[in-house]
This record gives C-alpha cells, sequence and structure tokens, in this order.
C-alpha cells in the first residue's frame, strides 16, 4: 500500500487544479485518471473560454490544460494515467487497476474529480452505428483528428451542442440543424449566432422521431412538439426529414458520482445538478471527513467553476492535514470565492436553470428570435445597439470604423474590455453586464476585441468606406482563409445570401490567438445586416 | 415506494417496447416496463432480473433512462426513486488483473 497526503482521482480541470493547489502547499499529491492523456475535457475545447482574465478567458481550453499541467508538475505532482480507481473504501483506501495490477493507495485526503458522463435520448434506431454523443464527436475531432461523418443533425441546443456544432463545422462537416425539445436555445446565444450566420437552421420544440438505414444512420426525421399537451405528442404534419449518416446528441450530462456513493457519502438525487450528487460543505467536503468533491461529479457547470471548485478542495485539503494555516487559508479561499461568485451571476447562473427573463439587467427586452431561431432578428441588433450605445442620428463619432457588439445575454465575460487599449469598450465591474462602446470615435480598427471576444459577437464596422460601400469586419475561425480579393457573398445573420462581398483583408496576427480577422466590403445599406462571408464555390 | 400492494394498473403493451435500452445487455423498454408490473419496484430489484445497467457500461448509458421508466410505470417522479447502489469494481476489469491485487 503507497500513502500521499492527498490522492486526487480524475486528471480533468477541476483534479488537476485540487492538486496543483494542496501540492503548492507542501502535500504529497497523486492523481489516477483511467484515460490515455491528462486533461480531461479541457483538451477537446479548441474555443476560447468566457469570464475575466483570473478565469483565463479568452484563452482557448486545450492551453488553459497545458498551463494547468505544468503548474501541476512544476509543484511536484505525480499524474498516474490509464489507471482506473476501481473502489473507495473506508479510511479513504482506493483500489486502482494500473497496467496489469491492482494496487492499494491511502490518501490522508481525497478529491473525487471525476466528472460527468453523456445523457442518452431513446429513438426509433437510436442504436443505429452513427448515432453518437456530442463528447465523442469532440473527441474523435479534437483529440484524434478523424471527422465524425459528413452531414450531422444536432439534438441539443445547449453550449455543449452549440459549440460542437461549430467544431463540426470546423472540421468540415455539414450540420443540417440543431434539434432541441426546448421552445429557447439553451445555451450562450453568441453561440447560437455564430451557426445561424453559417447558414445552420435552429428547430426549437423539436426532438428526434426516428432514425433511419440499414447498417448505419442514412436519415433522420424530427418533429415538433406539443407544449400544450403533456408527455411528448408531436404536432401533426410537422415532420421533417434530413439525409445524414451522423446523429449527435447533447442533452445534458450526469456527474459520476458513483465513488463517492459507494464509498458512503450522503448523496442527494438533484435535477438542478445534474442527478445523483455529494451533499458538500462550502469547501467541497462530503460527509465523509477528508473526502472532498470538486467539479462536474457534484453538478453539472462549466471548466472554469470547476477548477475554481477544485482550488478550493485542495487548499480544504492542506488546512486540514495542517499545511495551511487557518489565515492563509482564509484569505486564499475568499480569493476564489470571489472568482466563482463572479461566475454564477447572469442569465445562465446555476440558479437560474430554466427560468424564463423578459429583460437583461440593464432592462432592455431580451432578443426573443435569438432564443426562438439563434440569431438577432434586424431589429433585436438595433434594439441593443441603439438602446444600450445611444447612437443618436447622424452622431459624427460614429463615422469611421467602429465596433459593433451583438452581445445581449448577462453572461459573465468580459475581455472585450481588457481588449481595447483606448478604453472604448465598457462592461464595468460586474462582468455579467452588457459591454458598451463608450467611445467609438477613439476606435483605432486595431481588431483586438474582434479577436478576445469568445462568443465572436463584435463586428468592426465602417458605415461609409466610400463609393457607396461599407467595410464589415468578422472573426473568421474556417480553413482556408480567404485572401483578400476573394469574392463571394455577404451573409446576414440568418445565414442568408445578402449581396455579393469581396474580401478586403483577412489576417490572422499571433494576438490573436488563431481568430482570423476577416474584413468584407458591401453596399453601404449592408453594413449593420452583413454578418459571415462565404467564399464563391469553386473560388 | 416499495409497498408491492399498490395499484400501478395493468400493462399497456407499448409501439415502442421493442426499443432497446441497455445496449450492452440488450434489454427492451418493454422488457422493463413488464418487469414493474411483474413486481419490480425498485431499480435494483429491476437491474437483479433483467441485468440491464450491469454490463460492459455499468450503466453509464441506461441508467438514467432504466429509471425514467421505471419511474413512469409507476406513476412517481424519478427523483423519489432510489438509485442503483454503486460498488466496486467501479470499471470493467480483467479477472486475471482482479486477481493480480498487490
Amino acid at each position: 500500500m503507497t500513502r500521499y497526503d492527498l490522492v486526487v482521482v480524475g486528471a480533468g480541470p477541476a483534479g488537476l487544479s485540487a492538486a496543483a493547489e494542496a501540492a503548492k502547499a507542501g502535500l504529497s499529491v497523486c492523481v489516477f485518471d483511467e484515460n490515455a492523456k491528462p486533461g480531461g475535457q479541457l483538451f477537446k475545447q479548441i474555443h476560447k473560454f468566457f469570464g475575466s482574465k483570473e478565469h483565463r478567458a479568452k484563452t482557448r481550453g486545450i492551453r488553459i490544460g497545458e498551463e494547468l499541467l505544468a503548474e501541476a508538475a512544476a509543484a511536484g505532482v505525480e499524474v498516474v494515467l490509464d489507471a482506473a480507481v476501481l473502489g473507495l473504501f473506508a479510511e479513504r483506501e482506493l483500489t486502482v487497476r494500473v497496467g496489469d495490477e491492482v494496487r492499494h493507495v491511502k490518501g490522508d485526503a481525497i478529491v473525487v474529480a471525476t466528472g460527468a458522463s453523456e445523457n442518452m435520448v431513446p429513438f426509433e434506431n437510436w442504436t443505429l452505428p452513427g448515432v453518437i454523443g456530442a463528447g465523442a464527436a469532440q473527441t474523435m475531432m479534437n483529440l484524434h483528428g478523424v471527422r465524425p461523418g459528413k452531414r450531422v443533425l444536432m439534438l441539443g441546443s445547449g453550449n455543449v451542442g452549440l459549440v460542437v456544432s461549430f467544431q463540426l463545422l470546423q472540421a468540415g462537416c455539414e450540420v443540417v440543424a440543431i434539434a432541441d425539445l426546448a421552445p429557447s436555445v439553451g445555451g450562450y446565444g453568441v453561440h447560437a449566432s455564430k451557426l445561424a450566420r453559417t447558414g445552420v437552421p435552429f428547430y426549437l420544440s423539436h426532438t428526434i422521431v426516428r432514425a433511419e438505414g440499414t447498417d448505419h444512420v442514412e436519415r433522420v426525421t424530427i418533429a415538433e412538439v406539443d407544449a400544450s399537451v403533456p408527455g411528448c405528442v408531436f404536432v401533426p404534419r410537422s415532420e421533417k426529414t434530413f439525409d445524414v449518416d451522423t446523429i449527435c446528441i447533447a442533452v445534458g450530462l450526469t456527474p459520476m458520482a458513483q465513488l463517492l456513493n459507494m464509498a458512503g457519502c450522503e448523496m442527494k438525487d438533484d435535477p438542478a445538478r445534474g442527478g445523483l450528487v455529494p451533499v458538500l460543505d462550502a469547501y467541497g467536503e462530503t460527509s465523509i471527513p477528508g473526502v472532498y468533491a470538486a467539479g462536474d461529479v457534484s453538478g453539472i457547470e462549466e471548466a472554469s467553476a470547476a477548477m475554481i471548485e477544485g482550488r478550493i478542495a485542495g487548499l480544504a485539503a492542506a488546512r486540514r492535514l495542517g499545511f495551511l494555516e487557518e489565515g492563509a487559508f482564509a484569505e486564499a479561499v475568499a480569493a476564489q470565492e470571489a472568482a466563482l461568485a463572479g461566475l454564477r451571476k447572469g442569465m445562465f447562473a446555476p440558479g437560474n436553470k430554466g427560468k424564463v427573463f423578459e429583460a437583461t439587467d440593464e432592462g432592455v427586452p431580451i432578443a426573443k428570435n435569438l432564443l426562438r431561431k439563434g440569431f438577432l432578428s434586424e431589429e433585436e441588433a438595433k434594439r441593443f445597439w441603439l438602446d444600450s450605445r445611444v447612437k443618436p442620428e447622424n452622431d459624427n463619432r460614429y463615422s469611421g470604423v467602429h465596433p459593433v457588439i451583438e452581445c445581449t445575454q448577462n453572461i459573465p465575460c468580459n475581455p472585450c474590455q481588457d481588449a481595447c487599449a483606448k478604453g472604448c469598450i465598457l462592461v464595468g465591474a460586474d462582468i455579467t453586464a452588457l459591454p458598451v462602446v463608450g467611445k467609438p470615435e477613439d476606435c483605432t480598427a486595431c481588431g483586438l476585441c474582434v479577436a478576445s471576444c469568445s462568443g465572436q459577437a463584435i463586428f468592426l464596422v465602417n458605415e461609409d468606406a466610400g463609393d457607396g460601400f461599407a467595410e464589415v469586419t468578422l472573426p473568421y475561425e474556417f480553413l482556408p482563409l480567404p485572401e483578400s480579393g476573394q469574392k463571394g457573398a455577404a451573409l446576414a445573420r440568418d445565414g442568408q445570401a445578402l449581396c455579393a462581398a469581396e474580401v478586403v483583408k483577412a489576417a490572422a496576427p499571433k494576438a490573436f490567438d488563431k481568430t482570423c480577422l476577416l474584413t468584407m466590403r458591401v453596399p453601404k445599406e449592408y453594413a449593420q445586416t452583413a454578418r459571415f462571408f462565404k467564399a464563391e464555390v469553386g473560388a | 415506494m416499495n409497498d408491492r400492494s399498490r395499484d400501478i394498473g395493468t400493462f399497456i403493451p407499448g409501439a415502442d417496447d421493442d426499443m432497446i435500452i441497455c445496449r450492452c445487455e440488450e434489454i427492451t423498454k418493454g422488457e422493463i416496463r413488464r418487469a414493474v408490473h411483474d413486481g419490480m419496484f425498485t431499480i435494483a430489484e429491476v437491474r437483479r432480473m433483467l441485468r440491464c445497467g450491469m454490463g460492459l457500461c455499468q450503466g453509464q448509458t441506461c441508467a438514467r433512462l432504466v429509471k425514467g421508466i421505471v419511474a413512469a410505470e409507476l406513476g412517481v417522479r424519478g427523483t423519489e426513486l432510489e438509485s442503483a447502489s454503486a460498488r466496486s469494481p467501479m470499471r470493467p476489469i480483467e479477472m486475471r488483473v482482479l486477481g493480480r491485487d498487490q
């Protein structure tokens, strides 16, 4: 039997954070993970994260994973991979399969950070090959470089469904539709918008009726669900059939809390947290002294929150074992708790699950078209732009290039504010507040705000670029990158072709972290409606 | 919840009874519904009788679905049903490896 001060189960964002924090306090720490690579889901997250600087916002998940691994290694954390924890027993003893043998390991403290598993939804022929979880699609694309299919239907419009749909597009798949049983888009509106403007249609209040195919998925039929009747009753003649080879399921996650359950921790079946979860104190300790839980295993949330929960559990373990004085512990935990509180505000806060909002914190009526169809209507875009940015007609401060921010929900995010050296963009101390363009006349068109927006919701617009044309600069994360002079079509927020467009400039300097800024020239009247560029086929 | 004298009505065949719910053990929705009407009012009993959730993935995919089906059949909320117990080994393991206990 090997003994450590702290044993962590799971080398994902929560587990690695707990391990690093505890090891820095002086504990001997060992992390076990059943996978061949550490990082949990972080290395599949190729998008930029939300939050503020302290949450490593605008940094891509893969980079955060690399930083976390380096931090843990520098602190002396031992990470054992391909190591499946088989059981958690009395006196904090674990059995772990490592290679071809079963080892017994004891921790004076244990942090269980096993994460979550994907939910499934059964429908006719759901067992046909080609029906996969969104997480599986991400693993195939982003870890193994394998495209899951050519034509995909996504079920689920939460952040997982939206983020993975975008990654499917980036991998070269066609996403034929996003369907969701709920009446409105579940994830961030900005994630939905960046899909909608490429032409992906949203079907809310819809679910899958059946899949068809001989030995793999060849077709899928969805239909509208009658919300006025209990149960799942389809609206007659609302069926839509798509030719697809892949059906991706993103209908939520369930905490993998079985280890804690078997150990005898007090558990609670809490649908708001995703299922059976341990009952925890303020620092993540379960009902068994010295056994902690952090991350999705204690309730489904974003990775940013999981990392903070992990750090708090790591600090608590350090205090418990006498490695941290009460004062130092209180100070360190207070900083983490403040960071966590910042993330848990706004419309998508854990306590607001399923809540219907009528207006933003600022009092602007919410964008209902965005929730229903995935994109802002012209009226909505104007409402948020004009209302909160006070643009009097013919205000000459708006002549020349200026940012237009299509961020209409109170989500915890503020990199745009930090990005602007001129201080044109204001979010304020409350990071869920809507950004405001305070001084459009100071915009130097550097593009840093566009590249820093994790939701790809900032555009630079020059309404009068001469000769009856306007120029729109948009974030573009697809390959191949268009070249200047390339011709194509400008697409509206709903993905419909508006007019001919020509690329003026396409650049992805290092500071933009792989987000290309594409500037296109469109007829003047489309300055506030053209939001995506589609190259001419064969061009 | 375990009051077996409770009337849950008779078993009514459904159009989707042939749909597989537990893929590892190939247990259908109809079999699970039938088991409830045969008196298996808890997840543990349904598991022992049908082996759903006891295959390779250990219920990772179907546990939630089975719970939903059993709850619907009993006319209760899912949260009112006790979850299946969890025990070691938590992950599939070959007997020759399990025997090599250090």
